[in-house]
């Protein structure tokens, strides 16, 4: 067995090549006066972390730097080694396509989509075959072969809420963002929801990140950030 | 799944918005390709009939009436002149040819002309099958005539008096034949039926002699008892029940007449009149000298086609400005509704593009998006104002058709390529600042919301 020496910069990189998610020294600014300094994430893949605090301690904030939806002032962003705070904004668009899956707080659809074309959009969007198995097979998974062809102002809210998860996951990201996902469900239903966003990001191998004030969550996640 | 595809479910998901905005801009495109069908079609049979005749000599009356009978054979005659008055004038050194003709008298709505046999050289007229009229009573026949009466060579047929249809009594004692038929020229040509002016004055003159004793002459009055009381120097007999006791054989119409004129002590040249002269110079001072010269020093009136045409232009052209500015007007409203709703939907829509955003679309994607909108939007528009002014074209041509034998019908026209771009500019024009805005969406703040 040789031993092979490699420098320590190049260790740095691979470990950080590694990581799903690192975030360091992000600052951000709404306005001139008002302006938010963010704890470092390290997440490793497969892991999961979440990001807790009162309302309007910036948590919607923070999720929407790390998926890149807004520039921070300075910091960086570091998704599967890609520093996305660095890449023009049709080059974010497409890494964050392709990367990221991000489940928002309200669930937002084209309303003149179906289910079905909600999810192919998705895929549309990104260069990726639309006429797939993939979809159907992900609605199946979901419990939402019968709603396929239905308009969003045809579906549940929780239809609706799983849905968002199918369009987080149809990409296959590295990455999966969750705004509040439980906030106006019951015990039950919040189990339920946590269990099936656990599931889905196993299947990939894929590290979650929750931004919730809902305390029922934390019990779940070892891997806290507090705002 | 395409950029194509979308953009279709996008305008059906907002049916009656698109819908008004296609229908505002059809309206637009058809009102302005239907004025250009119109006026190029008019222009052009107005140039091509006119076949480069110079002067036409008429009775005094209005001259734009004059050139309407005369040349384009729609509108009745201003009256007649005499045919020696009309044989002097054409003894004028700037005077290369004169074409007589004698109007009055029409077959199934199809106007009968006597004239020489120079006139359907006028339109480069060629005979598709038969001859050129020779005898009394011969007819040469347009194309369109052909066509609608389905009459071939060696049918006979009567005219009636008067240019309308079934109103004029018939003239049955005189049967024309036609002895040649006339390809398609495109000129006023396909729709007469031509014979030799002999012809229409022996019809004429028969029916003279028979009012001479009664004097009932008003136009399609005329009282066939009369001729019952007349005192011929012979009877008559034909199929409407004249006695024909002539001294002679004759074939029934054809030495008639001039037997007739002669008994009765008519000289044919004195007393004959024709409908008009078409005139050709000899050279351009003759613009300048003959008509003054006729319409001052005799009983006749020349009208220059091209004058009188130019005159009817100015008087169409303030109705035809108007009619396009009220259509420019109409697309610019259009392309303004445009452009309202499309700014309107996107407050609507900024969750939509947001979402397309943050999905991995990109700015451009979005963009796109919003401009392909406006422009199937103006390109649905065209394509229903076109089909529009088609039919608009059809009904008028129809009616133009049936009344003056005039086609108008025209389905193509090199302008329509011309409309087809400055559509889809306007589309991308009216869909240019909504899709800017686009492209600008906050998607963090949008979706937060």
């Amino acid at each position: 067995m040789r031993t092979i020496l490699i420098p320590v910069s190049e260790i740095l990189c691979i470990k950080m090549n590694n990581k799903a998610l690192i975030t360091r020294n992000l600052i951000f600014s709404y306005t001139r006066s008002v302006t938010f300094g963010f704890p470092d994430i390290d997440c490793e893949p497969g892991n999961h972390c979440i990001i807790t605090g009162p309302s309007g301690c910036g948590k919607t904030t923070f999720l929407h730097l790390i998926a890149g939806l807004l520039k921070p002032d300075s910091g960086e962003v570091i998704v599967q080694g890609t520093d996305t705070v660095r890449l023009y904004s049709s080059e974010a668009d497409r890494f964050r396509g392709k990367n990221i899956g991000i489940i928002y707080q309200k669930p937002h659809f084209i309303q003149w989509l179906t289910a079905f074309e909600n999810l192919q959009i998705a895929r549309y969007l990104n260069n990726l075959a639309t006429e797939n198995e993939d979809i159907n097979h992900l609605l199946r998974s979901l419990n939402l072969q019968g709603k396929a062809k239905s308009k969003p102002s045809q579906m549940s809210q929780g239809e609706l809420q799983r849905l968002s998860i199918a369009r987080a996951v149809i990409n296959k990201p590295a990455l999966i963002l969750a705004d509040e996902p439980t906030s106006s469900l019951d015990d039950k239903n919040c189990e339920e929801a946590l269990n099936l966003l656990k599931r889905q990001a196993e299947e990939l191998q894929a590290s979650l990140v929750i931004a919730t004030h809902d305390k029922r969550l934390l019990d779940h996640f070892s891997n806290r950030i507090f705002l | 799944m395409n950029i194509f595809s979308l953009n279709r479910k996008q305008i059906k998901a907002k049916p009656l918005s698109s819908l008004l905005n296609i229908f505002l801009f059809a309206t637009g495109v058809a009102i302005i390709s239907f004025l250009f069908l119109t006026t190029e079609k008019i222009e052009s049979q107005l140039s091509s009939n006119v076949a480069g005749i110079d002067l036409v000599v008429g009775a005094k009356g209005s001259p734009l009436q004059l050139i309407l009978a005369g040349i384009y054979h729609i509108d009745h005659p201003t009256g007649n002149i005499q045919y020696k008055e009309a044989l002097e004038l054409t003894k004028n050194p700037l005077i290369k040819q004169a074409v007589p003709l004698a109007l009055g008298d029409s077959y199934r709505g199809f106007r009968i002309i006597g004239t020489d046999q120079t006139y359907p050289d006028l339109y480069h007229g060629q005979l598709k099958e038969g001859m050129l009229w020779k005898t009394d009573f011969e007819t040469n026949i347009g194309f369109k005539v052909a066509e609608k009466t389905g009459l071939k060579i060696s049918d006979s047929f009567t005219g009636v008096h008067g240019f309308i249809e079934d109103a004029g009594h018939a003239h049955d004692e005189h049967e024309y034949i036609v002895t040649g038929i006339f390809e398609e020229t495109g000129t006023v040509l396909d729709q007469l039926i031509l014979t030799n002016i002999a012809s229409v004055w022996k019809i004429h003159e028969h029916h003279h002699e028979h009012h001479d004793e009664k004097h009932m002459e008003s136009e399609g009055a005329h009282v066939t008892e009369a001729e019952e009381t007349h005192d011929h120097e012979h009877e008559h007999t034909d199929k409407s029940g004249h006695v024909h006791t002539d001294g002679h054989e004759h074939e029934h119409g054809y030495d008639h007449g001039h037997n007739a004129g002669e008994e009765h002590g008519h000289t044919q040249e004195n007393d004959e009149e024709i409908t008009m002269l078409l005139v050709k110079y000899t050279n351009p001072m003759g613009a300048i000298t003959l008509p003054r010269l006729v319409n001052s020093s005799t009983n006749m009136q020349a009208a220059s086609p091209a004058l009188e045409i130019n005159r009817l232009y100015s008087l169409m052209g303030v109705g035809i400005r108007t009619i396009r500015l009220i259509a420019g007007f109409i697309m610019a409203i259009s392309a303004f509704s445009i452009f309202i709703s499309l700014l309107n939907s996107l407050k609507e829509r900024k969750y939509e593009l947001a979402l397309i955003r943050s999905m991995g679309g990109s700015r451009s994607k979005v963009f796109s998006l919003v401009i392909l909108e406006g422009i199937s939007i103006a390109f649905i528009g065209y394509l229903v104002g076109l089909a529009l002014s088609r039919l608009g074209m059809l009904l008028v041509s129809y009616y133009t058709e049936n009344n003056y034998h005039y086609n108008l019908q025209q389905w193509f026209n090199i302008n329509d390529g011309y409309f087809l771009f400055v559509s889809l500019v306007i589309g991308l024009l009216s869909a240019l600042i909504p899709a800017i805005k686009a492209m600008h969406t906050d998607i963090s703040k949008t979706l937060s919301e």
